[in-house]
């Protein structure tokens, strides 16, 4: 658990951070968005101590990070940031051994870790350790800078814009790939972006910034439903708001019983997704099937669209 | 293309060898270029001795450069030390614009003839290629690199050794190639104020109108600049091969 408590930064005569307080829950992904100058890696960096906060307090486990040396600290919490920033005159293996041999592990231990990461991120051991990050390509780099901040078993993770650099078929490989990783891992990830879609699609729970203020902090489908008045809903964008509330829950959620005819969707598919198929295909109803193959009823476009507006119970009071 | 590469550079260090050890094999082409049956080979001293001197002048004052422009250019490039950046310039730049010549001048009556003033004059000369060559290869190093080494938990001292100086070194051992190859030349200059080397050679042929001789000590000093350029060009690449600038 991460709380930040009171958190101001100022930076000269403006204030980057203006007073954030967030308890962030363990085994959670929380995104903070905002745009450039929101504050919102600032108010990262001050998680590991990069950028000192000015005032306030922040505790990851229990403990007030201000105990440790900030050295001590940062090896102890995984950082990812944009470009990965891997050490260019370091083979993949020692970049990923980056902090267990800063925190002095043994050799066997360090060289097991590593081959461990290494085919945790499907990265080929044989082909990949002793290249070094230029002979690899951005997803791969990406990747080993995901290992590397991973390397000592750390129970945080803060990501600055880790998927900025990737263009996009990649970058939606390399956000299903931390979805799967963190679910594996139970770490707890911050994670800093610009992009709505991505925060929606990968956090449980988002906090949105601007001006250095935290305008709100609950959950995608929260924040989709009632978004504070103002900035937040401009950076939803409420044309797109009922594609992304489907966006948000699977088949699952909305299948019943009955026959169809057609294909079957997986009932792992996104509601969204399944309503394309339903328009291209021009069904009103298809086959759903669970991960075994067996078919568990249909899904209709009248379920999906009793779906796709504003939940009853948060109607904003116009 | 390697191939001519590597026969050149033979073939350069065989005529080296053969001008310092050998130096009667050349008498058949340098005696066209004497007049009154002057002598075509140097005959005041070794060549060995000569070329030994000449070397271990350069190193000294190159290694004594070396450690004061690196010192100097990690210290201003530390946010303790920017401050003094401009000042530390225009030091460094003062001992390039000063010609040797008159460093000489004003060190003799100071120091005495001999080594100590062509040192002085030497060490001033060869400073500036590596003081601004630490400061840009220091400066160029990936800021995303260094604030990620922050991020894992170097200290200041681990982050210099362990990252910025290695990834700077290409940039810094291109400073120091051109410092040495400078004062390969330069040291020469040392003759006139009886520090032992080369130009001591060159010195007796523009005394005696001895062709010959300048021909001969000016190979010498030239060959020798030229393989040790070239040394140092591949020493760099496989520094940069290392510090994965540049593919394998």
């Amino acid at each position: 658990m991460i709380e930040i408590e009171h958190v101001s930064r100022r930076f000269g005569t403006t204030l980057a951070v203006d007073d954030v307080s967030l308890t962030l829950e363990r085994g959670t992904i929380t995104a903070v968005v905002g745009t450039s100058g929101s504050g919102k890696s600032t108010l990262l960096r001050m998680i590991n101590r990069l950028i000192e906060p000015s005032s306030g307090a922040i505790r990851i486990a229990g403990q007030d990070t201000a105990s440790l040396s900030g050295e001590e600290l940062r090896r102890g919490i995984g950082y990812v940031i944009q470009g990965h920033g891997l050490f260019p005159h370091w083979t993949v293996a020692r970049n990923i051994a980056t902090v267990p041999v800063l925190l002095k592990w043994e050799k066997a231990r360090i060289d097991r870790r590593v081959s461990e990461l290494l085919e945790l991120l499907q990265l080929d051991a044989t082909v990949y350790a002793n290249k070094y990050p230029h002979q690899l390509s951005g997803g791969q780099q990406q990747r080993v800078g995901v290992a590397r901040a991973l390397a000592a078993e750390p129970a945080v993770l803060l990501m600055d814009e880790p998927f900025g650099a990737l263009d996009p078929i990649i970058r939606s490989q390399a956000q299903a790939d931390l979805l799967a990783l963190q679910r594996r891992l139970g770490v707890t990830v911050v994670l800093v972006t610009h992009d709505m879609e991505e925060a929606l699609h990968l956090a449980g729970h988002i906090a949105v910034m601007d001006g250095g203020k935290l305008l709100q902090f609950a959950s995608p489908a929260e924040l989709l439903a009632r978004p504070k008045h103002g900035f937040v809903e401009r950076l939803i964008g409420t044309s797109d708001r009922p594609f992304r509330l489907l966006s948000l829950r699977s088949v699952a959620d909305a299948v019943e019983p009955g026959d169809a005819e057609g294909r079957p969707v997986p009932d792992t598919t996104t509601l969204h997704d399944a309503l394309a198929d339903l328009l291209w295909r021009q069904a009103t109803s298809l086959p759903v099937m669970s991960a075994d193959g067996a078919i568990r009823g249909r899904i209709t476009m009248a379920a999906i669209l009793a779906r796709a507006g504003a939940p009853a119970v948060s109607s904003p009071p116009e | 293309m390697r191939i001519l590469g590597y026969m050149a550079r033979a073939g350069g260090l065989l005529l080296l060898a053969a001008l310092v050890f050998m130096p009667r094999w050349f008498e058949p082409l340098l005696r066209p270029l004497t007049e009154n049956g002057a002598p075509a080979i140097y005959n005041q001293g070794s060549l060995l001795d000569l070329t030994l001197a000449h070397l271990g002048l350069v190193a000294v004052a190159s290694i004594a450069s070396a450690i004061l422009a690196l010192t100097l250019g990690i210290f201003v490039t530390r946010p303790s030390g920017a401050e003094f950046l401009p000042l530390s310039r225009t030091i460094v730049n003062i001992g390039q614009v000063f010609p040797p010549v008159a460093v000489l001048a004003i060190a003799v009556p100071l120091v005495g003839f001999g080594t100590t003033p062509t040192l002085i004059a030497l060490i001033l000369y060869g400073l500036l290629p590596i003081f601004e060559n630490t400061i840009t290869g220091l400066r160029e190093v990936n800021p995303t690199v260094i604030e990620a080494a922050r991020g894992m938990g170097l200290s200041a001292r681990q982050r210099f050794m362990d990252v910025e100086l290695p990834l700077a070194l290409p940039v810094i051992l291109a400073g120091l190639r051109l410092s040495i190859v400078i004062n390969m030349g330069t040291a020469t200059i040392g003759s006139t104020v009886a520090a032992k080397g080369l130009g001591e050679v060159i010195i007796a042929g523009l005394q005696s109108s001895n062709t010959a001789f300048i021909l001969q000590g000016g190979l010498i000093v030239a060959l020798l600049a030229v393989l040790i350029y070239d040394a140092f060009g591949l020493l760099e690449r496989a520094v940069a091969r290392r510090a994965g600038t540049v593919d394998a």
